[in-house]
């Protein structure tokens, strides 16, 4: 499980998390929308260190995050970013891999080929795919290695970061489908950080609504709609008329 | 008022900024030296860095190298004819070469190519949330990408000031021989006999020192760049900049260490 207590974060004069609490069960796909620089994102990073809390705990299964041997812990975790954060200079292959050819997980490399092969077959790519590099690919390509690359080491939590930005409407619910499918397939607990309504449904098991730096709704995506949130209900409408200020 | 004081603030925004640059670089510099004595050893991206840094940069530091040390024999036979002492040619070109002209060419060659290449790289990584995945694949940015680099720049740097050394006393050599009128056996005895061992190690020395300056500087800036092309642009000038400024620096220091008597 994870957990979220009174998080705080600032960048400057600007206070992006000002409270956050929430939690996460294991085994469950939790969404986070909110409006763009609503600190969905750093949210999602502080959990794994790329960003510190300023107040507030995150614990992880009961256990601090910040505590304790960061490699053990973050091998425990995949994810899966914005823009794939492929490593240009490397194969698909051994982007794949990467954790399994180094570190606490290294295997030999035929079995790290192997493995790569396999999981990107998972997500609906070709063996041939495995010697090209990122640049040769397209956008759903490399959200499909990435996702790819997120999965190779079996962890027990998946992040996904805005997984179908710049994705047209048939790969981005190809991406939700293989999302969904793999999170359920592996029993993983997944946080993804989305402002698509339709990954939202395709997603989710629960969601969660950031504004103004909290955590304005939460609960389950069955009652998403008749929520009565009027935050979450103008951000589902898409309205500019409500709460939630429309700069034009 | 507020116009009297504001270059008096803007002097005071510019000196903090600076501190804490310095700050930021000096926890850097211990840090990437804490990471070369600890596992993991990424061996495969040393030797990457090592053919980057060092093969790759021979054609421009040999091209550089032979021009002046060619040029550099021109303007001593001219120099030393006003004095009719045109014999010392060799030696000069040799001196020359080997204690300055050598290593403050290759350094700042070095910094062009390399600096700029590696703060690219490394800041489109950060601008691409590359760096971030390094960190969420259990990998350390610094120990995978900063310590390979600097251990290769401070090996492979002195062997390219070696034969950037060598062919430039060759260009001296070819112009002298070929233009001026001396004597082949008679130059390469000249320039033998007039070396000493503390030139070639005051040379080599520092081709490790430029080498380690230019690689940490495009680590450094590469690693604290700003957001989007504005920010990959920016520190890859700022990176060349410094690592230019700092390379004659330490070269003051070093020949003051070396020669000052």
């Amino acid at each position: 499980m994870i957990s979220f207590q009174n998080v705080h974060k600032s960048f400057g004069p600007k206070k992006v998390l000002q409270g956050v609490n929430l939690e996460i069960a294991k085994g469950t796909s939790m969404v986070i929308i909110g409006g763009s620089g609503t600190g969905k994102s750093v949210l999602l990073k502080s959990v794994l260190g790329l960003v510190t809390p300023e107040t507030g705990t995150i614990l992880v299964d009961g256990k601090d995050a910040t505590s304790g041997d960061h490699d053990a812990f973050l091998a425990r975790f995949g994810m899966l970013f914005q823009g794939g954060a492929l490593f240009d200079s490397m194969p698909v292959w051994q982007n794949v891999s990467f954790r399994l050819l180094r570190g606490s997980l290294k295997r030999p490399k035929h079995e790290a080929r192997e493995i790569a092969i396999e999981k990107l077959r998972r997500v609906g790519l070709t063996p041939d795919v495995a010697d090209l590099f990122p640049s040769e690919l397209s956008g759903g390509m490399q959200k499909r290695v990435g996702l790819a690359r997120a999965i190779a080491a079996e962890p027990e939590i998946i992040f996904f970061d805005e997984p179908t930005t710049g994705l047209d409407p048939i790969m981005a619910g190809v991406i939700n489908d293989l999302i969904r499918e793999i999170v359920t397939e592996m029993g993983a607990t997944a946080m993804t950080i989305t402002h698509d309504m339709t990954s939202v449904r395709a997603i989710a098991d629960n969601v969660a609504m950031l504004h103004d730096g909290v955590i304005q709704w939460t609960g389950p995506v069955a009652q998403m709609d008749d929520s009565g949130d009027p935050y979450l209900t103008q951000f589902i409408s898409g309205s500019a008329e409500g709460p939630i200020e429309a700069v034009r | 008022m507020n116009m009297l004081l504001s270059p008096f603030a803007l002097i005071g925004r510019q000196t903090l900024a600076l501190l804490a640059m310095i700050g930021r670089f000096t926890i850097f510099v211990a840090q990437t030296l804490s990471h070369m004595a600890r596992p993991p050893f990424y061996g495969r991206e040393f030797l990457t860095a090592m053919v980057n840094i060092g093969w790759l940069s021979l054609p421009v530091v040999g091209m550089t190298a032979i021009f002046t040390g060619g040029a550099l024999a021109l303007q001593i036979y001219d120099g030393s004819s006003r004095f009719s002492v045109e014999s010392v040619v060799p030696q000069i070109v040799a001196i020359g070469m080997v204690r300055e002209l050598g290593p403050v060419l290759v350094g700042l060659m070095v910094a062009a190519r390399v600096t700029s290449s590696i703060a690219a790289e490394i800041a489109t990584m950060k601008v691409t949330e590359q760096i971030d995945a390094l960190t969420t694949l259990s990998t350390d940015p610094l120990k995978y990408l900063v310590v390979p680099r600097f251990i290769a720049a401070i090996l492979v740097v002195p062997a390219l000031v070696g034969v950037g050394d060598i062919i430039g006393i060759y260009g001296g050599f070819a112009v002298a021989t070929g233009q001026l009128g001396f004597n082949p056996a008679t130059y390469i005895r000249n320039t033998v006999d007039f070396l000493q061992f503390n030139d070639v190690l005051s040379s080599l020395v520092k081709g490790a020192a430029f080498g380690g300056i230019a690689a940490l500087m495009g680590c450094y800036f590469g690693m604290h760049s700003g957001r989007g092309a504005q920010g990959v642009g920016q520190a890859t000038k700022s990176s060349v900049q410094a690592a230019a400024v700092l390379i004659l620096a330490a070269n003051f220091l070093l020949t003051s260490l070396f020669f000052s008597t």
